[in-house]
């Protein structure tokens, strides 16, 4: 490594060597500290007592209950945020309309509240003595601790993440395109597919999949709204919490290694989607 | 197809983009709109094309009123200053995006669509890029690949908003006598937008001259280049020498002219200006005819056949002369020396509070 630091690009930099190890020296080192050795200890840990141990945690009724409530939850989130991102991201970039701007600080509402917040939030509403909460037992619906409470949650929290994404790419592409198609004679319809999409495929990709890592970790506003019933409403960030506190760490930390390896996945979906992405700006300038 | 404005208006905010402008465009005509930015000449274009609302007056196609009909209902052709070519789509896709799109009834089958892109291609001499994506092509190349798309819907009018803008001197100027051919073959009522005076003069039929949201002069290129109808259009098309002053009882007294005005004949001073190109200037060893002023030659550059003249009047104001090269080795004159100008033609405008543009 450090040969290939001498070469030309470095040479005509100027920065005597020592500093320049010593910077490099110093970066790596916070990589190591707080982002790969957390994510060795999880899987270390997990493995602590053997492989069977492992096996057997990850394959328990309740943390594969868990798992396929994240997926759900996740699963149903992600696609409702997607639909809503892109058709906000789409009337704030294409179109100019009063309240334009008071949309656009809502939308990032989620960012500025605490998760836990937006769970009690839930509560407040259809919680048992809630505003709605009367009604919807009445009529036999069932939000909070249940699964309609859980997407409802992750859905606020990861409002954000698609709209956020595609305004500056739909921005950047402009209005021209759109106008151009609309002269020779397409529908609205036919424009947001066959020219506005296409243009945004890849920012639009790259939402989703920030926005299915917050959803499948999200903690506060679940942990709120769920009440914590095993086997029926505990998602994976959940029942980690719940191992942990029973002293149980290795089942603890096998279920966090489920979720380590579904950030990792995420991580490589997100590097793959940049470089194609990055690949096809290249091409385009 | 002609078309026509009325008494179109349209505001963005407290900007009046276009005031109250009426004009007609015969059908298979070529109309330039020129002015300088900010003149509301892309806005009228805009208006024309249906992207924008006028806030008041109508438009006409062939004496239909289209002022509420939809942009897509209009039967127009509308070339993009930056092109607006679909990026992720090929040459071939862009150009048949028109017909792709139409409701299935009047689509036309997938061979016919081919036929027509191949030969709209071929028209515009890009056939053989035909499976490139618009960002390997050059500018000159884009902007004819949005010609084509333009007219393979069968506009009835086609509309080109500053097409040459983006493009270098050397193909703007290949690119222009190309579009000048194109329309003498196909004849299609078209208004282009340009900042341009020498685009607009050399490839259209007649020029709008436009000035703060108002058409100041409507006509052909020469008559608007030889007989400006205001100050304004004097100024934009072309160099001209500008002598201020003001007119009273028949007279005009212009800085260094003085003029018989026979049009304002009352006692009242108005402010006026003279406005003379240098090429109606002329100069001599001697005062014989009278009507001119003397001046100082600062310095000649010879450009070709021409000769430019600068000099500078007594009271030291910058005067323009273009002479023919032949009169200027007749005259035998050397910076430093004084001779005498005299306007062939001087166009007085009263009250020049609207200073032109120059």
């Amino acid at each position: 490594m450090t040969r290939r630091e001498r070469g030309p690009s470095a040479a005509n930099q100027g920065e005597p060597l020592a500093v320049r190890v010593g910077l490099i020296l110093v970066a790596l080192a916070y990589l190591l500290l707080f982002l790969m050795m957390p994510l060795l200890a999880v899987f270390t840990e997990a493995l602590r007592k053997g492989w069977a141990a492992y096996v057997h945690a990850v394959s328990e009724p309740m943390a594969w209950s868990a798992l396929k409530l994240t997926l759900i939850t996740a699963g149903v989130a992600v696609p409702l945020n997607l639909v809503f991102g892109v058709a906000a991201a789409w009337a704030v970039a294409k179109f100019d309309f009063p309240g334009k701007n008071v949309l656009v600080s809502l939308i990032d509402l989620p960012f500025a509240v605490s998760p836990v917040i937006s769970g009690l939030v839930f509560i407040l509403i259809f919680g048992r003595t809630g505003y709605l909460g009367p009604w919807m037992q009445a009529h036999g619906f069932k939000v909070v601790f249940a699964l309609p409470g859980l997407v409802l949650a992750t859905v606020f929290v990861t409002f954000p993440f698609v709209a956020r994404e595609l305004i500056p790419v739909m921005q950047a592409a402009g209005r021209e395109e759109e106008e151009a198609a609309r002269v020779l004679g397409a529908s609205g319809f036919t424009i947001f597919r066959r020219v506005t999409l296409p243009s945004v495929k890849w920012g639009m990709l790259f939402g989703v999949i920030l926005c299915n890592a917050r959803a499948m970790g999200e903690f506060g506003a679940v942990s709120v709204v769920s009440g914590h019933i095993r086997g029926k409403t505990n998602t994976l960030p959940l029942h980690v919490e719940i191992l942990y506190g029973e002293y149980n760490y290795q089942a603890a930390f096998a279920a966090a290694s489920l979720l380590a390896f579904l950030a990792l996945v995420t991580l490589v979906a997100k590097s793959l989607v940049e470089w194609r992405s990055g690949r096809r700006q290249e091409g385009a300038s | 197809m002609s078309i026509e404005v009325r008494n179109v208006t349209k505001q963005f905010g407290d900007f009046v983009a276009v005031r109250d402008v009426s004009l007609r465009v015969p059908s298979g005509e070529l109309v330039a709109l020129l002015g300088p930015s900010g003149s509301g000449k892309t806005s009228l274009l805009r208006i024309i094309a249906g992207l924008e609302r006028p806030d008041a007056g109508q438009v006409f196609f062939e004496d239909q009123d289209a002022t509420h009909s939809d942009v897509r209902r209009r039967g127009v052709g509308f070339v993009f200053q930056h092109y607006a070519l679909f990026r992720h789509m090929s040459v071939f896709e862009n150009v048949a995006f028109g017909l792709r799109v139409r409701p299935r009834a009047t689509r036309p089958s997938k061979a016919d669509i081919k036929q027509r892109v191949m030969n709209l291609l071929e028209l515009v001499q890009l056939d053989w890029l035909a499976h490139r994506r618009p960002s390997e092509l050059s500018g000159g190349q884009r902007q004819r690949v949005a010609l084509a798309r333009a007219l393979a819907v069968e506009p009835k009018v086609l509309l080109l908003d500053e097409p040459f803008g983006s493009l270098d001197a050397k193909v703007r100027q290949e690119l222009r006598r190309w579009l000048r051919r194109l329309h003498d073959d196909i004849r299609l009522t078209s208004v282009f937008v340009t900042h341009d005076q020498e685009e607009a003069l050399e490839v259209a039929d007649r020029v709008v001259v436009m000035n703060q949201g108002r058409v100041e002069q409507f006509g052909t290129p020469q008559e608007v280049f030889d007989h400006p109808a205001t100050s304004f259009v004097m100024g934009f098309l072309g160099s001209v020498n500008i002598f201020h002053g003001r007119v009273q009882g028949g007279h005009a007294s212009l800085g260094p002219l003085e003029i018989e005005y026979p049009d304002h004949p009352h006692d009242e001073a108005l402010p006026a200006a003279g406005y003379s190109r240098p090429h109606e200037l002329e100069v001599r060893r001697s005062e014989n005819a009278g009507g001119g002023f003397w001046a100082t030659v600062r310095h000649a550059s010879i450009t070709g056949a021409l000769v430019k003249l600068d000099m500078a009047t007594d009271d030291d104001r910058p005067v323009q002369v273009d002479t023919t090269r032949e009169q200027y080795e007749k005259l035998r004159a050397t910076p430093g020396e004084r001779l005498y100008v005299r306007p062939r033609q001087v166009r007085i405008f009263v009250e020049p509070d609207k200073a032109p543009a120059e």
